[in-house]
């Protein structure tokens, strides 16, 4: 690791400036994303501002929804009573990820800030667009079996390696962020963003700007939810593609569904189109496939990631019976 | 001065492992067959030397600030700051002892237990958050002492395998290890332990599925996985307090 200034503001506020004050300073908060990369050089801040001490370490329920701190746990995100009552979806997709170590330290800001683990983004010997733009994206046209099949560019086809935000997207919250400008909120699904001409940014997150917490909404989709992760071991390895899926059912009936997908493109891809699909649709595997039709249109696969195109309907359809309950 | 002159020599070994690491990988591809055209092995090269170029003149200004400055700018009172190679002074718990420390911001807690206090029992397996091997607690939950920074445990109460013994005897996971032949190399064991510990103590040992998944962190090379999961079953059922 090269060497850095370290800061550990106690302020809001504090934080924000110590940032703002060095073009080439980020926040620390878990670490277990940021060290990894500092340690391969992939990223090389001059200056990290540990935003441990800040106030962002609470749960709370407020009027039609919850507030999840940007500083609380992965794993005490799972673990919370609330969070498993309300939003098991959630509880679960955080519970697929990483390990019990590193989501005792990972936090809801950390891990939606995660970056792509594109082989080329982390190996700085090759060329790659989100590490050095204007090098070239090497998955292109090399070893691309995990990456992206929706929404990306000639310039990058990476995917979002996070389980949290894909449940998050499905679940209508919005991220609250503060800055020198001030605050604001970003729907999740406006959160992280496409590649385009730009892979070298993630999120929409401005300069300077610190994630402070994530709010859900009620909804009434608590009972029939599923986070299904597809990967090459039991435990402990990223998705190669992952669904999360809640069904609102009365009668049989799907009064609304939210479905989102991990693992196939450069942001949580949530499915609209399939959605409107399951609309007024009877619980049954052939409402189920069709949506997943509809969720696989404009599905295009490179060189290595053709498994996808396969794999993830099948996915979809095993997810939205295990939500529904006709396994 | 003499200050300056450290940072200096810090700094050259520091840049020295930033470019033989791209050659290193360089190399790697060359011998796995593929061959780099030429005019892209030297870009790459001159990137890697323009940015120690940027980098070392960005951090010699830096160093020629004197720390004062930089720390009165930065403080909102109150605020732990500590300079690039300026060793920040701390406490920790460690095995029950206080240590008054001195450590390099970039030191990870692995690296202090290991090469400083010579706490060797935690091991470094793949300093990358992947194995495990590295586990220990802090404050009770545990963690990977590779991704994390000394500086950001301040005040905790760390506990490594060398901690969990009570005088001579041996702590249940202990003795359960050694019981049900836990292991075969012994070098996955001392994380296993303490994450197997946990894993009881966060009430995750309730079946073998169970088990398997909440100690999926735990990377064992020589497969004595379901040894292990023997180990960690028995003390869960002996009902001892772990
Ligand atoms: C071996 C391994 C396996 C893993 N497997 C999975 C997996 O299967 N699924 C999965 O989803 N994840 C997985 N992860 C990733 C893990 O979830 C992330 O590393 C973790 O969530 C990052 O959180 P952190 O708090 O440690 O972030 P940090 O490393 O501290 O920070 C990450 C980034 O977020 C920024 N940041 C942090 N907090 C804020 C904030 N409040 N506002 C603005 N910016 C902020 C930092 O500046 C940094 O750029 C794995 C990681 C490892 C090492
Ligand atoms: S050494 Fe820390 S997880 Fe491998
Ligand atoms: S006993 Fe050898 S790696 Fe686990």
């Amino acid at each position: 690791m090269i060497p850095f200034q370290y800061v550990r503001p106690k302020q809001q506020k504090a934080a924000i400036d110590a940032l703002a004050r060095d073009n080439n300073a980020m926040f620390i908060a878990g670490g277990t994303n940021l060290l990894d990369l500092m340690k391969r050089y992939v990223v090389v801040p001059q200056k990290l501002v540990d935003i441990n001490q800040l106030p962002l370490h609470n749960i709370e329920q407020l009027n039609g929804g919850i507030r999840i701190g940007a500083l609380v746990t992965n794993t005490a995100l799972a673990e919370h009573k609330l969070i498993k009552e309300k939003y098991p979806l959630l509880s679960q997709a955080v519970v697929s990820g990483a390990s019990a170590q590193l989501r005792n330290m990972a936090t809801v800001g950390g891990n939606m800030m995660q970056r792509t683990r594109c082989y080329y983004f982390y190996d700085t010997a090759l060329p790659c667009n989100k590490r050095e733009p204007g090098t070239g994206c090497g998955a292109l046209d090399g070893v691309n079996r995990m990456h992206a099949i929706f929404g990306f560019s000639d310039k990058c086809i990476a995917v979002h390696p996070s389980d949290m935000s894909v449940a998050l997207a499905a679940l209508d919250a919005t991220v609250q962020v503060s800055g020198p400008k001030g605050e604001r909120s970003i729907a999740f699904t406006d959160f992280h963003r496409l590649p385009g001409e730009q892979p070298e940014k993630d999120t929409n997150l401005h300069k300077n700007e610190l994630i402070t917490s994530v709010f859900i909404p009620d909804a009434p989709f608590a009972r029939n939810a599923c986070y299904l992760k597809v990967r090459e071991r039991a435990s402990f390895a990223f998705a190669l593609v992952s669904v999360a899926a809640a069904l609102d059912i009365s009668n049989n009936s799907i009064r609304e569904a939210r479905l989102a997908m991990g693992g196939v493109a450069h942001k949580p891809w949530r499915l609209f189109k399939a959605e409107k699909t399951l609309k007024g649709m009877p619980v049954s595997e052939a409402s189920f496939r069709q949506a997943a039709a509809v969720a696989m249109e404009g599905a295009r696969a490179f060189e290595h990631n053709a498994y996808k195109i396969k794999m993830a309907p099948e996915t979809i359809v095993h997810a939205l019976k295990t939500a529904a309950g006709i396994v | 001065m003499a200050n300056r002159k450290i940072v200096a020599t810090k700094l050259r070994a520091n840049d020295l492992i930033l470019c033989s690491s791209n050659e290193n990988l360089m190399a790697k591809e060359e011998n796995s067959g593929k061959i780099l055209p030429e005019s892209r092995t030297d870009k790459k090269y001159n990137e890697a030397r323009r940015t120690f170029l940027k980098q070392s003149s960005l951090l010699t200004a830096l160093a020629l600030a004197p720390p004062a400055v930089v720390k009165a700018a930065e403080a909102g009172l109150d605020e732990k700051v500590a300079d690039q190679f300026e060793k920040v002074p701390l406490s920790l718990e460690i095995n029950g002892e206080l240590k008054k420390l001195s450590v390099e911001p970039r030191t990870t807690l692995l690296d202090l237990l290991r090469e400083q206090l010579d706490l060797t029992g935690t091991k470094k397996g793949c300093d990358y958050g992947q194995c495990g091997a590295c586990t220990v607690h802090a404050d009770g939950q545990r963690i990977n002492s590779c991704l994390s920074l000394t500086v950001m445990q301040e005040g905790k109460k760390i506990t490594t395998i060398e901690g969990l013994a009570t005088g001579d005897e041996l702590h249940p996971m202990q003795a359960a290890f050694i019981e049900y032949d836990g292991f075969q190399c012994g070098y996955c064991t001392p994380g296993q332990i303490m994450s197997g510990v946990a894993c009881i103590r966060e009430g995750h040992a309730n079946s073998e599925s169970e088990i398997r998944e909440y100690m999926s962190g735990n990377i064992c090379r020589c497969g004595a996985y379901p040894n292990i999961i023997k180990a960690i079953t028995a003390v869960k059922k002996g009902g001892k307090k772990v």
